[in-house]
C-alpha cells in the first residue's frame, strides 16, 4: 500500500518555510559584524556579487534535486548515484550536530524572555554584595550585562577543562525549546506549514518596529554613517571576498539537506526556479534591512557610552577643583582642561591619570559578533531605552521566532531520510520518530548547559559544519553535473516544471560554484592549518574580561572527530556500497533488492 | 575650625543641586546650611547619650563654589569633637531623610567615607521567570498532548477502515480460486517449490 508523499498546502508555505529556514540568526548576528570589519557600504558589493553568482545557482539546484527525487537527502543522493548516499548521511550528520547546539541559542532566548518582565530589567543592575555596600566585585569590573550573560545565564567556568555540573535553569529553558520544535514538527509538513507563516512573517513585523525605534533613537545616525561610509580599500582584501562568499553560502543554509527535504514535498510542476531566486533576494535583504537595525542600535549605545565617559570625566574634574556644578560641560571641556592644566599644574597631574580619553570613534570600533551581539550588545542597548521591558520582549521574542524557524529545516533534514526510510516508519509513526530524535538532541543538549557548555557551544558553532559543508556541496555539485549528468537533469526538470534550463544556471553549476567552493575549502583548510593550535576565549572572573587561552587536547580530538565524522561519511559509505555491489555480483542466488 | 579640619573626625559633604534638579534648581545660601546644621543635629538627637545634640554644635566651613563643605560636631563643652564613628552611623540611619530634605538623592548629595546602604532588589519569593516559564510549559505540554492524542485517534480510525476492505479483499480473492474451477490451493502461490505430497495438516494452515 503506497501512502501518498505528504505535500505542502500551498506553494506559499514552501516559500515561507524556505523563508524562515534562511533568515535566521545569522542574518542578525553575523552579516553586521562582517559589513563592519570589510568596509561597511562597500562589503555590499562582494556580497551581490556573491549571492548571483554562488548562492542563487546552488540554492536552486538543491531545490530541483529535492523536487526531481521527491524523497529526503540520503534517498535523493541514493537515486543520483547508490555510491552517493553518503553524502545525504554526512548531511544527516552535520544536521545533527547543528541541532543539538542550534536550539541551546533557543533556550538562551528563552531565559532572557522570561527575565525580561522584570522591573528594572535584572540586566540592568548589577546585584549587592554580601554587606550591601557595594556592588559584586566581577560586576563591578565587567559590566552589568556582561554579568548576566557570562554569571546569571552561563555561570561559565573559567575555562573548558573545567566542566562543571549541569545547571538547571538553562536546562529548564533547553527542555521548552525542544518541545516547542516537537511541537511544531509533531505532524510533518501539516503543522510545519502552519507555524511556518509566524516564524516567516512575524520577525519582520519585528524588526520593522525596532527600525523605526532604531532610527529614532539619540546617536543612531551616528552609527549608521560610521557603518555605511564606504571603505574602497577593503574590496582589494581577499579576505572579505571570502567572507562575503562564506557569509552567503552559510546564511542559505545548503548542503543541510533541509532544502531537499523542503522541495520533496512540493508538487513536482512547482516553479522552483523562481523560488529559488526569491528565497535567497529575500534572505540577502533581510541580511541588509537587520544591519540598518543593528547599527542604528550599535550608534545609540556608541553615543550614550560616549557622553557617559564624558560624564564621568566632568564629574572627577569638578570634584577634584571643586567647580561649580553645572559649569563643566561637553563644549567647553576641553578649554577648562587647558585652563586647569596652566592654572594648578601639580594638582591637574595627579587627577590627569584617571581621566579617560573619550572617543566616539573608539567606542564604535568595538565589533561584536555571535552569541556576544545578541546577548550582549543589544541588552546593553536596550536596558538604555524608555519602556526597556517592551523592547526587551520583543527583541527575544524575534529571536525565538528566527531561531525556532530555523530548527524547523534543521530537523526536517533529519527526519525526511528517516520517514522515508521503510524500516523505519513501518516500526514507529512519525510522531514517534520526530519524539525520539528531540530527546536524543535534548539529552545531548544538556552538555551545553554545563558551566563550561559556552565552550562547547564555540566548537561545535566553528567547527561543527564548516568544512563538511563546503565539502557535501562541492560533491553534489559535481555529482549532478557530471555523475548524473547535467543535460539529463535539465530535460528532468524541462519535464517537472515545463520551463527550459537557462544556461546561466547550467554555467554556474558546471564551471563557476564548484571553482569557488573549492577555493573556500582551501583558504579555510590553510586558515586552520597556519594558525597552528587553536584558541579559544575564555571569561576571567577576576579580571571581568575574555581571555585567549589554548584548547587542550581533548577538546582539539573532539573537533577532529566532529569534522572527520561527517565527511568520512561520503568516501565510507561508497566505499560500502561497492563493497556490497561486488558481494551480491558473487552470490549466485539473487537477494532481493530493498 | 581650622585645627579640627583635618581632624579625623571631620567629614567632606557634596552637594549637586544642578545635576539633580536641573532648571528647579536653588541657591546654596546660608539658610541651607541652617538646614543642613538641624538635619546633622537631629540625626545625632536619635543616637543614644546624644539627645541634647544642638544646631550649634555642628560645624560647617570651607564653604566652596562646588558646592562642598567640611563639617564636625561638637559635643555640649565645645571642646572635643564626637567620634567619627557615631557621626557616622547616625548619617546613615537617617540619610533618608536628610536626602528629602534638599531633594537629593545618595548619588548627589554625597556624605565623603560614609558609604550608604544601598537599597536591596526587590526579591519576589518566587522568581518571576519561573512563573511564566511554568505557564508556557504548561501550554506548550498541553498542545502537543492534544496533538499526539488527536494523531493517535486518526491512526485508528484509519485501521479500521483499511482492515475492513481487507478482509472483504480476502474472500474475494478465495471466491475467485474457487470459481475458476480449479481448486487451486493458497500453497500453489509460492511458486511450486514445495511438494504437496510432503505438506502436514499443520503447514497448510500456516498464515503467509
Amino acid at each position: 500500500m503506497e501512502k501518498t508523499r505528504p505535500l505542502w498546502a500551498t506553494p506559499l508555505q514552501f516559500v515561507f518555510a524556505c523563508i524562515s529556514y534562511a533568515v535566521g540568526l545569522g542574518n542578525v548576528w553575523r552579516f553586521p559584524y562582517l559589513c563592519q570589519m570589510y568596509g561597511g557600504g562597500s562589503f555590499l558589493v562582494p556580497y551581490i556579487i556573491m549571492l548571483v553568482v554562488e548562492g542563487m545557482p546552488l540554492l536552486y539546484l538543491e531545490l530541483a534535486v529535492g523536487q526531481r527525487m521527491r524523497q529526503g537527502s540520503i534517498g535523493a543522493w541514493r537515486t543520483v548515484s547508490p555510491y552517493l548516499s553518503g553524502v545525504g548521511v554526512a548531511s544527516v550528520v552535520v544536521s545533527f550536530f547543528l541541532c543539538t547546539y542550534y536550539n541551546v541559542i533557543n533556550a538562551w532566548a528563552f531565559w532572557y524572555l522570561f527575565h525580561s518582565f522584570q522591573d528594572p530589567l535584572p540586566w540592568s543592575v548589577c546585584p549587592l554584595n554580601g554587606n550591601r555596600t557595594g556592588y559584586v566585585e566581577e560586576c563591578e569590573k565587567a559590566s552589568s550585562t556582561q554579568y548576566f550573560w557570562y554569571r546569571k545565564t552561563l555561570n561559565i567556568s573559567p575555562s573548558i577543562q573545567e566542566s562543571g555540573a549541569v545547571q538547571w535553569e538553562p536546562a529548564l529553558c533547553l527542555v521548552l525549546a525542544w518541545l516547542v520544535v516537537y511541537l511544531c514538527i509533531l505532524r510533518g509538513t501539516e503543522s510545519t506549514g502552519k507555524v511556518v507563516y509566524f516564524t516567516a512573517l512575524l520577525p519582520y513585523c519585528v524588526l520593522f518596529i525596532y527600525l523605526v525605534r532604531g532610527l529614532t533613537l539619540h546617536g543612531a545616525t551616528n552609527g549608521l554613517l560610521y557603518m555605511f561610509t564606504p571603505k574602497m580599500e577593503q574590496l582589494a582584501n581577499p579576505k572579505a571576498w571570502i567572507n562575503a562568499a562564506t557569509q552567503i553560502f552559510f546564511s542559505l543554509g545548503l548542503g543541510f539537506g533541509s532544502l531537499i527535504a523542503f522541495a520533496s514535498y512540493n508538487e513536482p510542476s512547482n516553479n522552483c526556479q523562481k523560488h529559488a531566486i526569491i528565497v535567497s533576494i529575500i534572505n540577502s535583504s533581510t541580511s541588509i534591512f537587520a544591519s540598518i537595525v543593528t547599527f542604528s542600535i550599535y550608534g545609540f549605545k556608541a553615543t550614550f557610552n560616549y557622553e557617559s565617559c564624558l560624564n564621568k570625566v566632568i564629574l572627577l574634574l569638578t570634584n577634584s577643583f571643586d567647580l561649580e556644578d553645572g559649569f563643566l560641560t561637553a563644549n567647553n571641556l576641553e578649554q577648562v582642561k587647558d585652563y586647569l592644566a596652566s592654572a594648578y599644574p601639580s594638582k591637574y597631574s595627579e587627577v590627569f591619570p584617571q581621566i579617560k580619553n573619550c572617543s566616539l570613534e573608539s567606542e564604535l570600533e568595538t565589533a561584536v559578533q555571535g552569541t556576544g551581539l545578541a546577548f550582549i550588545v543589544y541588552t546593553e542597548a536596550i536596558k538604555n531605552m524608555k519602556v526597556s521591558q517592551l523592547w526587551s520582549v520583543l527583541y527575544f521574542f524575534m529571536l525565538l521566532l528566527l531561531g525556532i524557524g530555523s530548527m524547523l529545516g534543521n530537523t526536517a533534514a533529519i527526519l525526511t531520510p528517516l520517514t522515508d526510510s521503510k524500516v523505519i516508519s513501518s516500526y514507529l509513526p512519525k510522531e514517534a520518530i520526530s519524539g525520539l530524535v528531540c530527546l536524543a538532541n535534548c539529552a545531548i543538549g544538556m552538555l551545553f548547559t554545563m558551566k563550561a557548555g559556552s565552550y562547547w557551544f564555540d566548537i561545535f558553532n566553528d567547527y561543527a559544519a564548516t568544512l563538511s559543508l563546503l565539502l557535501i556541496v562541492l560533491v553534489e555539485t559535481v555529482a549532478v553535473c557530471y555523475l548524473y549528468g547535467l543535460s539529463r537533469f535539465e530535460s528532468d526538470l524541462k519535464a517537472m516544471t515545463g520551463h527550459a534550463l537557462n544556461w546561466y544556471w547550467k554555467a554556474m553549476w558546471g564551471g563557476v560554484s564548484p571553482l569557488l567552493i573549492i577555493s573556500l575549502f582551501i583558504f579555510y583548510l590553510s586558515d586552520y592549518i597556519i594558525t597552528g593550535t587553536l584558541q579559544y576565549q575564555a571569561w576571567d572572573a577576576a579580571q571581568g574580561q575574555l581571555v585567549t587561552k589554548d584548547y587542550p587536547p581533548h577538546a582539539l580530538a573532539v573537533i577532529g572527530l566532529l569534522v572527520a565524522s561527517s565527511i568520512m561519511c561520503i568516501p565510507l559509505v561508497a566505499l560500502g556500497t561497492l563493497i556490497t555491489r561486488r558481494l551480491r555480483r558473487g552470490d549466485p542466488d539473487p537477494a532481493p533488492v530493498a | 575650625m581650622g585645627d579640627i579640619i583635618d581632624a579625623e573626625n571631620a567629614f567632606k559633604v557634596r552637594l549637586s543641586i544642578r545635576t539633580a534638579l536641573g532648571d528647579k534648581a536653588y541657591a546654596w545660601d546660608t539658610n541651607e546650611e541652617y538646614l543642613f546644621k538641624a538635619m546633622v543635629a537631629f540625626s545625632m538627637r536619635k543616637v543614644p547619650n546624644r539627645e541634647t545634640t544642638e544646631i550649634s554644635h555642628v560645624l560647617l566651613c570651607n564653604v566652596t563654589q562646588r558646592v562642598s563643605f567640611w563639617f564636625v560636631v561638637t559635643d555640649p563643652s565645645r571642646n572635643h569633637t564626637l567620634p567619627a564613628v557615631e557621626v557616622q552611623s547616625a548619617i546613615r540611619m537617617n540619610r533618608n531623610r536628610i536626602n528629602n530634605a534638599f531633594f537629593l538623592n545618595d548619588q548627589t548629595l554625597e556624605f565623603l567615607r560614609i558609604p550608604s546602604t544601598l537599597a536591596p532588589p526587590t526579591d519576589p519569593s518566587v522568581p518571576i521567570w519561573i512563573i511564566i516559564f511554568g505557564v508556557i510549559f504548561c501550554i506548550v505540554l498541553v498542545a502537543t498532548m492534544l496533538l499526539i492524542l488527536s494523531g493517535i485517534q486518526q491512526h485508528r480510525r484509519k485501521h479500521k477502515g483499511p482492515s475492513e476492505m481487507e478482509d472483504t479483499e480476502d474472500k474475494c480473492e478465495n471466491v475467485i480460486t474457487i470459481e475458476n474451477g480449479i481448486p487451486c490451493d493458497p500453497l500453489d502461490m509460492k511458486g511450486g517449490h514445495i511438494n504437496d505430497a510432503f505438506v502436514t495438516e499443520d503447514e497448510r494452515l500456516t498464515p503467509l
